[in-house]
């Protein structure tokens, strides 16, 4: 009997516990997967397909399901290193089937060569060139994340990927220069 | 009264944790009383020489103008503005090398002196109490003053910070070792400093300031007792000699004891930190209405003949100045802007003396050893019982060169005040304080990439509705014209006319009667030729 009695008393718990859970679900849902947006925010956003895939979130999503994390150039070993931290996985090297990890580039368009055909625009992926059809386009430059996706598509290759120039503001204390640099005497 | 601020108030002094004690070498410099220099031919001008966004430019090459004439304009992300040192015409306005750690180019305005060094006309105040605070600070903003102690902060800006205060504080420390300049300024112009402090005092709306002065300086503190019993809401507090007891964070706490929370700011625990030098040109900015064209600089060194300070106008190349002084380089002389300890080495001696430049050191190599080759750590501590801010500089560098920069913030890195100590007693000759502004540098360019990357995303993920959106309405245009044309075709057939499906299936019947007819006449073409 008291068996029965605590079946019984299980079952309904279980029932109870089984609908509240069933229900939290439904009411709390998590629109996306977490781990996505987790790793999609180490990537570096440039999305430019290197990795294999159409954009960063692709590849986000493509590394939560079991991928390979060195397959980002832009990223390079910082990235990897973040990815590896979150995944608690083993960092390694960058898979230079992909590419080569390079210093920071920006898009200049030379403008006078411009024929305002538009292409670029299509193709870039963030919306940093300002221009219309004939009429002579240019990169913003800030907004460019660097990725090259406008240089191909140019009929007359007015585009250049030139490095993002050193300012004082985003120099990076170079430990070969500072150690007391020798100054020439000038007279 | 609580009972801290009684201690204060009675002029306790406390202390803080680790500092060193650095041979003070001041004497080299702090002879002679402050000397005009002769007027150099050219002058450059970096657009920007505080921490901010620069102005924007109101001149154009070729322009003349007058000493106190301004070059640029106040701007938004306090920019502050520059003027002319003296008379003469824009030679001109392009990449310059600036000073700065990296040696790197900035927009620097040229002007080429015409001698004359006429002034622009100034305008006096007689009582600066008239103006309210927002024009006093106006005055100050458009006299483009900088905090002259060495970060360069705006200071209407800082003073604009509208918080209870409970003290001003004076910085007259000057702790780092050759550099006199405060020294021999308050030594004579301690009136001029003391009526910037009441101005100080009377824009930030507090009431009592403390002069701090350490205590190498009798003459100065000395300058100071002479006139303190006319100003109630003026102390004087002379702090022991130990270095860096001029920081900011430091200074506050020999003074009232308390602690900058970190990553916090003064005016946080109700103080706000102003250097002497800055006193006296905020007083020549509202009282006489002169802007910050001149400053002093301490030059020394074994290696100048006439060591001492200087009245210098902003812009003058460093060359020109040590040529003024006596400079007998070495061969692989060294010329350091700013201290020993916190200075950095110029690239090049065409630099600019600005805003924020104290001192130009110009040392012999027995005086201030080159650097030595960085040997490995032996784990001695002897960094961490010097640090002041309590860090621990050895683990910190082990995290830096490990790149390691969660464990750096953790560890507090961004309290470090960069004030050299633990690398001057480090016996490994590491050269601590490097990699510390390096890995500080990257930390803040990992910050703004990230910033950089959610733009990005923002754009990228406008960008793909966008799309989408121009999609769906092309098809919905597209559908909308399709339904139009049937609807159009139905209304037509059912009034009587030609249903344009008619019309098809007879151009398409018509096609296949003449490609029947032209098979036709080639078949028999083809017979006719076969018959002949
Ligand atoms: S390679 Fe990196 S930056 Fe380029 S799309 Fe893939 S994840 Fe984004
Ligand atoms: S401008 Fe060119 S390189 Fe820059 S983000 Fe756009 S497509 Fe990429
Ligand atoms: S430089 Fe930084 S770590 Fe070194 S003693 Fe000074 S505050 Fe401490
Ligand atoms: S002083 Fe130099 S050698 Fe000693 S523990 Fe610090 S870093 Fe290491």
């Amino acid at each position: 009997m008291t068996v029965v009695t605590a079946l019984i008393v299980f079952g309904v718990l279980a029932l109870i516990f089984g609908l509240i859970l069933g229900f939290a679900a439904v009411r709390f849902r998590v629109e996306s997967d977490p781990i996505v947006d987790q790793i999609d925010a180490i990537l570096p956003q440039t999305q430019c397909g290197q990795c294999g895939y159409p954009g960063c979130r692709p590849y986000a999503e493509a590394i939560a399901n079991g991928d390979e994390i060195n397959k980002c150039p832009p990223g390079g070993q910082s990235t990897i290193n973040a990815l590896a931290d979150l995944m608690g996985v083993e960092a390694k090297p960058l898979d230079s089937a992909h590419g080569e990890e390079d210093v920071k580039k920006v898009a200049v368009i030379r403008e006078d060569e411009c024929i305002g055909c538009t292409k670029c625009i299509q193709a870039c992926p963030v919306d940093a060139i300002l221009g219309a059809a004939k009429q002579m386009h240019t990169v913003i430059a800030h907004e460019c994340t660097g990725c090259d996706l406008c240089v191909e598509p140019c009929p007359v290759d007015c585009i250049d990927m030139v490095p993002v120039p050193v300012r004082p503001d985003n120099w990076q204390w170079d430990l070969q220069q500072i150690p007391v640099r020798v100054v020439e005497s000038s007279n | 009264m609580s009972v801290a601020t009684k201690a204060i108030e009675a002029g306790h002094i406390w202390t803080f944790p680790g500092g060193i004690h650095p041979p003070e070498r001041k004497e080299i410099s702090n002879q002679t009383p402050i000397a005009p220099l002769a007027l150099a031919q050219e002058y450059y001008l970096p657009v920007k020489q505080h921490s901010g966004a620069p102005g924007e430019l109101l001149v154009q090459v070729g322009d003349y103008v007058k000493a106190g004439q301004v070059l640029t304009q106040v701007g938004a992300n306090n920019g502050l503005p520059v003027h002319a040192p003296t008379s003469g015409t824009i030679a001109a306005i392009g990449p310059g090398i600036i000073a700065h750690p990296s040696g790197l180019a900035d927009t620097v305005i040229t002007i080429r002196a015409d001698g004359n060094d006429e002034h622009v006309a100034l305008e006096p105040l007689t009582d600066y109490t008239q103006l309210s605070r927002a024009e006093l600070l106006d005055r100050i903003k458009n006299a483009g003053i900088a905090g002259l102690g060495g970060a360069g902060f705006p200071t209407a800006q800082k003073l604009a910070l509208q918080r209870p205060l409970d003290y001003l504080i004076i910085n007259g420390v000057e702790c780092e070792p050759y550099i006199s300049a405060d020294d021999r300024l308050m030594r004579e112009h301690a009136q001029t400093i003391i009526d910037g402090t009441e101005i100080l005092l009377h824009i930030a709306g507090c009431e009592k300031a403390l002069i701090a002065i350490e205590a190498n300086k009798p003459e100065a503190i000395a300058a100071f007792e002479a006139l303190l019993d006319k100003h109630p809401q003026l102390a004087l507090r002379v702090v022991p000699v130990k270095y860096p007891s001029g920081g900011e964070k430091q200074l506050i706490q020999l003074l009232t004891g308390r602690q900058v929370p970190s990553r916090g700011l003064p005016i946080d625990i109700g103080l706000v930190m102003q250097n002497v030098g800055t006193a006296f040109a905020v007083a020549q900015a509202v009282l006489q209405g002169k802007p910050l064209i001149e400053r002093v600089v301490t030059v020394t060194g074994e290696n100048v003949e006439k060591p001492g300070n200087y009245w210098v106008r902003l812009g003058t190349p460093v060359a020109y100045l040590l040529a003024q002084c006596g400079f007998k380089p070495e061969p692989e002389q060294r010329v350091i802007m700013g201290g020993p300890m916190m200075g950095f080495t110029l690239a090049d001696l065409s630099v600019p003396v600005v805003k924020i430049t104290n001192c130009i050191l110009v040392p012999s190599s027995q005086e201030l050893a080159p650097a030595q080759d960085e040997m490995a750590c032996i784990r001695c501590g002897a960094c961490a019982d010097v640090c002041p801010a309590q860090l621990l500089p050895q683990q910190l560098q082990w995290l830096a060169k490990a790149k390691d920069y969660d464990g750096l913030e953790q560890q507090n890195l961004f309290d470090c005040i960069e004030c050299g100590a633990c690398a001057y007693v480090c016996p490994s000759e590491i050269p601590l304080v490097h990699y510390y502004r390096k890995a500080k540098a990257e930390i803040r360019n990992i910050a703004r990439e990230k910033a950089k990357a959610e733009v990005a995303r923002e754009r990228f993920e406008a960008r793909q509705e966008r799309l989408e959106r121009e999609k769906q309405e092309r098809l919905e245009r597209h559908r909308k014209a399709a339904e139009a044309r049937k609807k159009a075709q139905a209304e037509a057939v059912a009034q009587g006319g030609d249903n344009p499906q008619d019309a098809v299936q007879a151009a398409i019947a018509r096609a296949k009667a003449r490609k029947a007819a032209q098979a036709a006449a080639a078949q028999q073409k083809n017979k006719e030729g076969d018959d002949a």
